[in-house]
């Protein structure tokens, strides 16, 4: 069974943001299905009693002090801005036709 | 060649300290030789020459005005460092190997790099990688490959090849890495030099670009075990900027190194991982693992079989949890506020669409890849199959690791399945480069701290052994990994990198 189509990956390329030509499409879809298929056996050995870990030394309870540390100026902020207008980030459009 | 580039980090600092060389002048000999071979490896994506100089010359103007400021100095205060271009500086420019961030330029430090100011250490400059450390051999970098050291047509390893190769060329005796899967120890594998990955939380990642948060670790990178434990015990330590930094600091690591380079392994428990030898290694690398094994049995450590039945499930895993933290990691790349905006050529200019083609060009294919396939395992419909499976199996590796720490003190393995291969050999075939990462993947999925020690030669090519420790107890891997280094030396006659042969500086200039 093929795991990705190429529609798949039309769709995870949208939701991802990242423009990808024809041909690009049809080479991400051929690795990703074999990638997929290497590492789907992960599924094999994780039955229902065991449980999840997403951290591998879990702190809890992790608070600071609410005090103002350190902070960036504007000009900080702005420094690195493809585009800025006096204290802003300048994007193009928001919504289409406007 | 100047001997002072030769020195290690620790006899640099005794000879600055002794008033026999100055600041100044190691960090110029450096600097020359970077001016000598670079051209040959691309280690350095930045050279920080002029800061360094300055750093160098006011440790030089401390020391040599003596009084209480001098006596305070750092004991590495004055020797050169050099930085992996994911960890974030001010001065510098931070590019992650990556389009996207070409010339960015950091508004703070990492926290390491406050500690390694606060240590006056001069910075040589800001070290090739993987784009966004993604990746095992440094060919997916965005500014060019970086060369093996030991033979220029050989990867470096990855992510981390320009820290290593700067490492194994002389061009610093020490550097700082970062390691997801593997990215410190691989790539001090495959080029004859130290890496450590210390326990997860150990060392802050604030300021380190991130890759799988839940993964990513800076660790050291030098020549030697004790150079290691000295900049280990420099950057660690508990930062309030990071909320998985460990609240306790991990102690002793210089003096387990010192400890373990008398060679006494007495009473020490070794367990040899059954699932991380044999098949799918090299003979070359399996003998001089077998052979390290011997003398570390020689030198008293009892070696015991572990078996981590789960661990071939680990490199699945792996990719599962990696690109999802990926996928949302590097959502920030957009375009919008910082790194570089590609517009449409055609079409609706809105900023949905300049976020696409942003991406599309400043990304790289593997990133692309990963990016993909993490958004992939985290959909609707799949997520249960995948990453939550993959989360399960890093518990299960964890109880693996937690039963074999009952039989055995430290675990050892092969750190890399091969030694280093040739530029271009894996370039259609990503699933075989992430085979490279077999036997440190473990490691990062379950926390517990490794280092990588130089074990030998095959086809004239480093060998690297990895030690495994439980979490917080990174001094033993100190301890083991000294002991080995320092049997290996005293076998031997000298260490493996005083055996790697000169760089031809010319080969690589004609080529170009």
């Amino acid at each position: 069974m093929s795991a990705i189509s190429r529609e798949d990956v039309v769709h995870l390329a949208h939701l991802a943001h990242i423009e990808m030509s024809g041909a690009e499409l049809d080479k991400m879809t051929g690795e990703l299905d074999a990638i997929v298929g290497a590492i789907a056996s992960v599924s094999e050995v994780a039955s229902s009693d065991v449980p999840a870990t997403s951290h591998p030394i879990p702190l809890t309870n992790v608070l600071r002090e609410d005090t103002v540390g350190q902070t960036l100026s504007i000009d900080e902020v702005l420094l690195n801005a493809p585009d800025s207008d006096s204290d802003r980030f300048k994007v193009p459009a928001i919504l289409d036709g406007e | 060649m100047n001997e002072l580039i030769k020195l290690s980090g620790a006899e640099l600092a005794a000879k600055l300290r002794a008033g026999e060389v100055t600041s100044v002048e190691a960090v110029q000999a450096h600097l020359d030789r970077i001016a000598e071979v670079d051209g040959a490896l691309n280690a350095f994506l930045h050279v920080n020459a002029e800061e360094a100089l300055a750093v160098a010359a006011e440790v030089d103007a401390i020391r040599a005005a003596g009084g209480a400021e001098a006596e305070a100095l750092h004991p590495l205060a004055g020797v050169p460092i050099a930085i992996k271009d994911l960890i974030v500086t001010k001065g510098q420019p931070t590019t992650a190997a990556s389009k996207m961030l070409e010339g960015w330029m950091s508004p703070y430090d990492a926290t390491v790099i406050e500690k390694i100011r606060a240590a006056k250490l001069p910075m040589l400059g800001k070290t090739n990688l993987d784009e966004f450390a993604m990746g095992s051999s440094t060919e997916h970098s965005a500014y060019g490959v970086t060369r093996n050291p030991w033979n220029l047509n050989r990867i470096p390893g990855g992510s981390g090849g320009g820290s290593a190769a700067a490492v194994a060329s002389y061009e610093a005796p020490l550097a700082l890495g970062t390691d997801t899967g593997g990215s410190i120890r691989q790539p001090g594998a495959v080029t004859g030099t130290v890496g450590v990955k210390p326990t997860y939380g150990a060392v802050s990642r604030y300021g380190a670009i991130a890759m799988a948060s839940s993964l990513d670790q800076i660790g050291p990178v030098s020549r030697t075990v004790l150079d290691s434990a000295y900049l280990q015990e420099l950057i660690g330590g508990h930062d309030p900027k990071d909320s998985t930094s460990l609240p306790k600091d991990l102690e002793g690591l210089v003096a387990a190194a010192e400890a373990g380079a008398t060679g006494d392994l007495k009473g020490l428990r070794v367990g040899v991982i059954k699932e991380l030898t044999g098949e799918g290694y090299q003979e070359g690398v399996q003998a001089r693992f077998n052979e390290s094994l011997e003398l570390l049995k020689a030198a008293g450590a009892e070696i015991v079989e572990v078996s981590c039945p789960n661990f071939k499930y680990a490199l699945g895993a792996y990719y599962l949890i990696m690109p999802s933290e990926v996928s949302s990691n590097l959502a920030k790349f957009d375009g919008v506020r910082y790194g570089n905006r590609v517009l449409p050529e055609e079409g609706p200019m809105t900023i949905e669409r300049v976020m696409g083609t942003t991406r599309a060009a400043g990304f790289g294919d593997e990133v692309k890849r990963r990016i993909i396939l993490g958004t992939y395992a985290l959909s609707a419909g799949y997520y249960d199959a995948y990453y939550g499976s993959a989360q399960k199996v890093r518990t299960l590796i964890q109880r693996d690791f937690d039963a074999a720490f009952e039989q055995a003190d430290v675990l050892v393995s092969p750190t890399s399945p091969t030694v280093a291969f040739e530029l271009g050999a894996n370039d259609n075939d990503p699933l075989a480069m992430y085979l490279n990462d077999v036997a440190t993947i473990p490691a990062n999925l379950a926390g517990v701290p490794g280092i990588t020690v130089p074990g030998g030669l095959s086809e004239n090519l480093p060998v690297g052994i990895q030690f495994l420790a439980p979490a917080f107890e990174d001094a033993r891997l100190y301890r083991a990994g000294a002991a080995l280094e320092t049997l290996l030396e005293k076998q031997w006659g000298h260490s493996l990198i005083s055996q790697a042969p000169a760089i031809n500086t010319a080969s690589i200039a004609q080529e170009a």
